[in-house]
């Protein structure tokens, strides 16, 4: 029975907070500058020719490469496999012939093995066929090894590997799936424009999704400002699914997993806990989506929706692009202005900078936000900490970044960490946004939870030696 | 193609706009109108007294800078604040050689000495109030009659005393409503109190003008509301309670919010961001504290007035209140750690 609009019962033995206003503690609204390409339909981007495809694109290991240089592939072709459990495989976005397996740049600054293939410029780029895998018969450890053998990682940035995410872990129950459409990053209209052109493929993929993980129930969470694609998809929900479409209210960062928990469910994940602690997965929609196209043919992923927008570029939208095109390709293709001074791959407030326009587009790839040097208004001068609290009142999770801030100068680690809980913080930069003082909050905190992590493991080492 | 070398930066890459000079610049302007009222019922003594004050706390805080060898914080407009506060909380009489002396413990003991803005302790203008009071009883309660005639042009001989010697008492000083009370029984009228036609210090006198600067501040939200709302309710709470009692002994509330510094000390001195509580819940518990002490101090203490003293006691209390108060934080159980 489909339960429309409003939400279904839930487990009784449940704590539930706040289920009529759906949305979390504090938070920010950062200018959506949405409009730009959310009304623009998802294109094909022409092919490039030439494709670099980086090893590492996922959170885990790096893909082992089992095609020699010199050897034609066809699109869709496995190249290289899955290098352990924390690993997905990387298949052929294109026709073409491999010319090098070197070491290519990646995002974070650093070089990985990575394959560079020629496109072949008369090829009909057709997709070749896998082995289908069929939701009704197969078993839940067969789709998940469906989900990692198409090389399906979490598409909305993270770049989890999705069958790890999905594998409910001994002792533990999945009874929410929650599918997200948030999108609460400004300027980035992918998942708004898949949910209006891929409903089709997101309930495909919920029904692998559903048998995947033994949700008793699905609800699509939709931010405020895609309403279209909430209608959208009520409209389609298949009589036999117990699927939800929930608005919640605009802010960022609702598009967190623990916010999104918390405003669909009422319940708080616990610290240092999954939301399979509460008994909920949650699956971003363009994954789901590709799921849904992919498992039904056995195929891997070749390609993705990112949304390439920003003053510094003229043909804004949202396109079909295959990974491991390279960055300067695209911006070309675009009409990037020449003085473009400031790329992000993400949105602004949790995408990173590009400080090479040789990286490739790689499957995490959201969204390009391209700004040319006249658009760029920052004043960079960094004030004292006036303990104003506009970072108290943002953060999501209640932390005191003031503080926090003042014990990272003072490298106060442990203090943050086992007294002021900075191991929660999960980064959304919501403190450095609203702070008046310019103060990088949000960088001292990464900084500092990269320190924490490192001492630990240093102690662990030595407590084993 | 793209020869541009890329501006790189970590996330977020996009601010709110709003700037801690900014802030800072705001709270000058909703202090503006305190001080041109200031000049048209004192004259222009009240204006020499706050251009000195400001003054003084601007050359400290340059010289300061300058001396630790570190680049001037002047610009960030916290000096000219303290400056003005300083100003508007003293006699519209009181020589100019203290004011300035005022204004060079504000900053130096008061805002330089634990490491600049941001880090002071208390709030530096009350800190240079209270020197001065403790130096200089005498001057710092002699007033001054508002609305005086031909007071505009008339340059007190207190106002221009020698550096270092002892002021000479005006003929026409005037007792504050407060005194007057305190010592001898008698109230003022309300209206008076609240649009300023009394005499009191340079900026304190005018309450509609000083909740139009704190509305001014909270809409634009550059001040914690909470604090003045808990502070002033407090205040009328208990002030109602005690009139009740014994309506001879005890002023009526409406005369305890409107005279002598409780409205500029609620709205523009326990606001100051440094020196207040951090979480919404810590800052009513300081408001609260501060309405208490204010009550105690003018009903049963032996001063006319305890606004400046409360303020420096919350100053003192908020390191204490942010540890005890803290939100719980998300998918943890209790409050503290």
């Amino acid at each position: 029975m489909p339960k429309n609009g409003s939400k279904g019962e839930k487990n009784s033995t449940d704590i539930v907070l706040n289920l009529q206003s759906h949305t979390f503690r504090h938070g920010v609204h950062p200018p959506e500058n949405k409009e730009e390409t959310n009304k623009l339909p998802i294109r094909q981007f022409s092919f490039s020719p030439l494709i670099i495809l980086p090893m590492q694109q996922h959170i885990g290991a790096p893909s082992r490469i089992i095609v020699r240089e010199g050897q034609e592939v066809l699109r869709g072709q496995l190249l290289a496999e899955a290098n352990g459990y924390m690993s997905v495989p990387v298949h052929a976005p294109v026709s073409g012939k491999i010319r090098k397996i070197a070491k290519v740049p990646v995002i974070s600054g650093q070089m990985t093995e990575g394959i560079h293939i020629e496109t072949f410029p008369y090829s009909g780029q057709e997709v070749i066929e896998g082995t289908p895998i069929n939701f009704e018969t197969a078993s839940p450890e067969k789709i998940l090894k469906g989900i990692q053998d198409a090389g399906i990682v979490g598409l909305g940035g993270a770049a989890f590997p999705t069958h790890v995410k999905l594998k409910i872990p001994e002792g533990k129950f999945c009874d929410h799936l929650i599918i997200n459409g948030i999108e609460c990053e400004p300027y980035l209209t992918t998942d708004h424009r898949v949910m209006l052109e891929q409903a089709n493929d997101i309930y495909i993929g919920i029904r692998y999704l559903i048998k995947a993980t033994g949700a008793k129930e699905v609800i699509i969470g939709i931010e405020g400002n895609k309403q279209d694609a909430a209608d959208h998809l009520s409209k389609l929900i298949p009589a036999d699914l117990p699927v939800t479409v929930q608005v919640v209210p605009v802010k960022y960062p609702q598009g967190a997993e623990k916010m999104l928990v918390t405003s669909l469910l009422g319940k708080e994940v616990p610290s240092g806990g999954l939301p399979i602690d509460v008994k909920a997965v949650v699956v971003n929609v363009a994954t789901t989506a590709e799921i849904g196209r992919l498992l039904p043919h056995g195929q891997g992923i070749q390609e993705r929706v990112i949304t390439i927008t920003g003053p510094g570029v003229k043909k804004k939208g949202n396109y079909l692009i295959p990974v491991g095109t390279p960055l300067r390709y695209v911006l070309e293709q675009v009409g990037a202005a020449e003085n473009i001074s400031e790329v992000y791959m993400g949105g602004p407030m949790m995408g990173v900078a590009v400080s090479n326009l040789d990286i490739s587009i790689v499957k995490g790839t959201s969204g390009i936000v391209v700004f040319g040097e006249d658009n760029i208004a920052k004043t960079d001068k960094i004030f004292p900490c006036i303990k104003c609290g506009a970072c108290v009142d943002a953060c999501p999770i209640s932390l005191n970044p003031s503080k926090l801030g003042i014990l990272a100068k003072s490298e106060g680690y442990d203090t943050m960490a086992e007294e002021f809980h900075l191991m929660d913080c999960f980064e959304c930069g919501s403190c450095s946004f609203v702070c008046p003082s310019n103060i990088p909050l949000v960088q001292y905190f990464r900084l500092s939870k990269g320190i924490i992590r490192k001492r630990n493991a240093e102690k662990t080492a030595k407590a084993n030696v | 193609m793209f020869s541009k070398t890329l501006h790189i930066s970590t996330s977020p890459h996009i601010r709110q706009g709003m700037s801690t000079d900014m802030i800072m610049r705001n709270v000058v302007y909703a202090m503006l109108p305190l001080v041109v009222f200031s000049v048209v019922s004192f004259g222009l003594n009240a204006l020499l007294v706050i251009i000195t004050a400001v003054a003084s706390s601007v050359l400290t805080e340059h010289a300061l800078c300058r001396w630790s060898g570190k680049s001037s914080t002047v610009s960030d407009w916290s000096a000219v604040i303290t400056g003005i506060l300083l100003g508007l909380t003293l006699p519209p009489i009181f020589p100019l050689w203290m004011t300035f002396l005022g204004g060079v413990v504000s900053i130096a003991i008061g805002k330089f000495v634990f490491g600049g803005l941001g880090s002071n302790a208390f709030n530096p203008a009350l800190v240079g109030r209270a020197f001065l009071q403790a130096a200089f009883p005498v001057a710092i309660t002699t007033w001054h009659p508002s609305f005086l005639e031909g007071r505009f042009y008339s340059i007190s001989k207190s106002v221009a005393a020698f550096p270092f010697s002892t002021p000479v008492v005006d003929g026409i000083s005037g007792a504050t409503p407060l005194s007057a009370f305190k010592f001898d029984k008698v109230t003022a009228d309300t209206a008076d109190l609240a649009f300023g036609f009394i005499s009191g210090s340079t900026g304190e006198t005018s309450a509609v003008l000083i909740i139009l600067g704190g509305i001014y501040l909270a809409v634009r939200k550059m001040m914690n509301w909470r604090i003045p709302v808990a502070i002033l309710t407090t205040v009328f709470v208990l002030s109602w309670i005690l009139h009740i009692i014994d309506n001879q002994v005890y002023p009526s509330p409406e005369f305890m919010l409107f005279s002598g510094g409780l409205m500029l000390g609620a709205v523009f001195m326990a606001t100051d961001m440094v020196g207040s509580p951090i979480t919404p819940r810590g800052v009513v518990v300081y408001g609260v504290f501060i309405g208490l002490i204010v009550v105690v101090i003018r009903i049963w203490g032996g001063l006319p007035e305890g606004v400046m003293y409360a303020i420096l006691l919350g100053n003192a209390l908020t390191p204490h209140i942010d540890n005890l108060i803290r939100p719980r934080v998300y998918g943890t159980k209790k409050t503290k750690s």
